[in-house]
């Protein structure tokens, strides 16, 4: 009954100030747990779209649904789970790297096809776009190096393209 | 025209009679603009209060009450006002006053970030900014608080835009709103199988809430149960959806409720709940168990529907429309032996209170007996009368002995606001002034808004107010006397409390004790007659408990 599960709410808003906060005040009230969260326009510059990923029970995920339904500023909500989605993290990393680390940073960043975006003689910043799970096990991969700091985007997710017929 | 004048065109346009609030600098162009109409105003003593009497007014008009305050305090005291309306689905209009827009987050002198402040606690909130917007979101709010599930909208409107000159007045004749389509007509899929499921049913009940008062669907209800034989219950929001005396209605359910109406639901197979959000209060007695039954859950708000129970069958939509389509359906439902089993269920209570009478009747002495009198003064109203009760003991004794004939029960049931009573009565009468309004409260309700008996003078409003004066908050003494073995803390209103006979002479109010049952019948009749306002105050022992009704 109780079982934690991941869904993810793509959720179409009016592109006007204060909505963010009666979103992300709905999550609060109601102890809904947001686990990413990301937030921007769409082709209609007056609508933005979040994509919101929360988990909880089956019926927790349902309330999220309607009550964000009961928003008067949402104009439409779409849910899907991760296999039936395209879903992505952008991450960029800041790291220290000496003579000796570099070389398997580099074959790291080669093998996650993560990208060198900036450098100096001491810091190389990484960028990396990828599923959720890739974004974490490079974190992952990168912590016997010294990171500087990071920061991540939240996932960003569309429904996997399926022809109507 | 300034803006202030189109906020009164605005309200004109929407046919609104009565303004409740308090002023400011911050919302006084209005209260200038408003001098002009024929809108009467009500300066009502605190804010809070300013909406209770909207929310009172709103349930006996059927419109929105509106509430209009300043910015700052008199927006933050309109607050509980605000979500006890929320709380029960009460349609209001709260205008609130704001500091200049160029000012607004710099904590200038009573600056409120209200919006956010009520954000959980509103339906929907404005903050206009540009005064050209003012008729397209007075039409908005309107539509929004009297549509779907009901509920209060705020309208935060600073100064400046008040007084700014709109270029173009033009009330909106139709709301396009992307966002808000409620459904009102149910899926008729749902209720043909309902109809189906129904007709097999033993033992069918309905359970019945405050969404169908909201949605003024009571004789429909009536009918449905009628028509195939369905008994009813209600919560505590739902009490006057029938007659108390009528054959089909088995009272109020809940951990406060009659012990025979939860026998009645849990024992059922099929259970309706229409207009009701199962709430705690309704549920949370032993032996209810939503498994072992079919479920129909109806309700306009869908988030409603499987947040507290999982429905079997879950309608969406306006009450009122639902049960329309569920009387036109073509079935029959044997129910007759399960009528006859909660009629004996009924019966056993009443002989067992006959039996058990004298031992309630006589340990008082010098006192009523509050379930004795809530019944006496029920019988003695009219008709249609409007019962505003309080919130504690009071409550739970004004639910359980209530006798409905046609009127109305109003309460606040969700938010358990005290205080709601007297203003909220105020408002009533003031929506109908041709229906007996009574306020019924406890002493420590009393005394959160006594300040309002000034109002109710200064408006000449005729309402009749009943304390249950017992000293003590009753409610927590009950708690602490059960949970706590006695340890009782903070609840001693003995001392301090002022004469309610010297209170209500200072306010040129009407006022009548009494202490025993001895004619009490004969002085509350007396009472209710006199003209104006009047206070009768009743003793009550403070150890009364709210016992198994």
């Amino acid at each position: 009954m109780t079982e934690k599960k991941k869904k993810i709410y793509s959720v179409l808003v009016e592109n006007k100030s204060g909505v963010l906060s009666k979103v992300s005040g709905l999550f609060a009230r109601r102890s809904f747990n947001i686990d990413s969260l990301a937030v921007g326009e769409t082709d209609d510059p007056t609508v933005s779209v979040m994509t919101i990923v929360s988990s909880g029970d089956h019926r927790t995920l349902e309330q999220i649904e309607k009550q964000l339904n009961k928003k008067l500023d949402v104009i439409k909500v779409k849910t899907f789970t991760e296999p039936n989605s395209v879903s992505k993290e952008l991450l960029l990393m800041k790291v220290r790297y000496n003579k000796s680390n570099r070389r398997e940073i580099l074959d790291t960043c080669d093998m996650m096809k993560a990208e060198i975006v900036d450098m100096s003689k001491s810091n190389m910043m990484i960028q990396l776009c990828a599923a959720p799970e890739k974004v974490a096990l490079f974190i992952k991969l990168m912590a016997s190096v010294s990171i500087v700091e990071m920061a991540r985007t939240g996932t960003l997710a569309l429904p996997k393209c399926v022809d109507q017929d | 025209m300034i803006g202030a004048d189109a906020i009164v065109k605005c309200l004109e346009a929407e046919g609104v009679e009565m303004v409740y609030g308090y002023p400011g600098v911050a919302i006084c162009p209005f209260y200038n603009s408003i001098l002009n109409t024929d809108i009467r105003t009500v300066l009502i003593r605190t804010e809070q209060n300013a909406a209770h009497a909207a929310s009172g007014y709103a349930r006996i008009s059927g419109k929105p009450g509106v509430c209009c305050v300043t910015s700052g305090p008199g927006a933050t005291n309109l607050i509980t006002g605000i979500a006890t309306a929320f709380a029960d689905s009460i349609p209001l209009i709260c205008i609130t006053g704001q500091v200049d827009t160029q000012l607004i987050g710099s904590d200038v002198f009573q600056e409120a970030d209200i919006t956010g402040a009520v954000e959980s606690f509103v339906k929907y909130s404005y903050l206009i900014r540009d005064v050209n917007d003012i008729p397209r979101v007075f039409k908005e709010a309107f539509h929004i608080a009297s549509t779907g599930r009901k509920g209060p909208v705020l309208i935060d409107i600073p100064a400046d835009v008040q007084k700014d000159t709109i270029s173009k007045f033009k009330y909106p004749e139709e709301v396009s709103m992307r966002t808000y389509k409620p459904t009102v007509k149910g899926n008729m899929v749902q209720i043909k199988k309902v109809a189906k499921q129904l007709s097999g049913a033993k033992r069918p009940i309905i359970c019945a809430g405050g969404g169908v008062l909201l949605a003024g669907a009571q004789e429909k209800l009536q009918a449905f149960s009628e028509k195939f034989g369905i008994p009813v219950v209600s919560t505590m929001m739902g009490i006057g959806v029938m007659p108390t005396d009528h054959p089909f209605y088995y009272g109020m359910v809940g951990n406060n409720g009659r012990a025979y109406a939860n026998r009645a639901m849990n024992e059922s197979d099929f259970l309706m709940f229409i207009g009701a959000r199962v709430a705690d209060r309704a549920v949370s007695q032993n032996g209810f168990d939503a498994d072992n039954k079919t479920l129909v859950h109806i309700d306009v708000d869908p988030a409603e529907i499987g947040k507290n129970v999982g429905a079997t069958i879950p309608i969406v939509g306006d009450v009122a429309c639902i049960l329309e389509d569920l009387l036109n359906q073509d079935i029959t439902v044997e129910s007759k032996k399960w009528q006859d089993t909660l009629k004996e269920y009924r019966k056993a209570f009443a002989e067992y209170k006959e039996s058990h009478a004298d031992a309630l009747v006589k340990k008082s002495g010098d006192a009523v007996d509050p379930c004795e009198f809530v019944e006496v003064l029920s019988r003695a109203l009219d008709d249609n009368a409007v019962y505003v009760a309080d919130v504690g003991q009071n409550q739970i004794w004004s639910c359980g002995n209530y006798v409905m004939k046609k009127g109305r029960f109003l309460t606040s049931g969700g938010m358990g606001t005290m205080g709601y009573s007297i203003p909220a009565a105020m408002g009533a009468k003031m929506a109908d002034p041709s229906r007996q309004v009574v306020a019924v409260c406890g002493d420590g309700a009393f005394q959160m808004s006594m300040m309002e008996l000034a109002t109710i003078m200064q408006e000449k409003v005729d309402v009749k107010i009943f304390v249950m004066n017992n000293e003590v908050l009753g409610m927590v003494r009950e708690h602490q006397h059960f949970v706590y073995k006695d340890k009782f803390s903070m609840i001693d209103l003995s001392q301090g409390s002022p004469d309610l006979g010297k209170l209500s002479e200072a306010y040129g109010i009407h006022y009548k004790k009494i202490t025993s049952e001895k004619n009490m019948k004969k002085e509350i009749e007396a009472f209710l007659k006199k003209k104006g306002c009047g206070l009768m105050e009743c003793r009550i022992l403070p150890d009364e408990v709210v016992r198994g009704m």
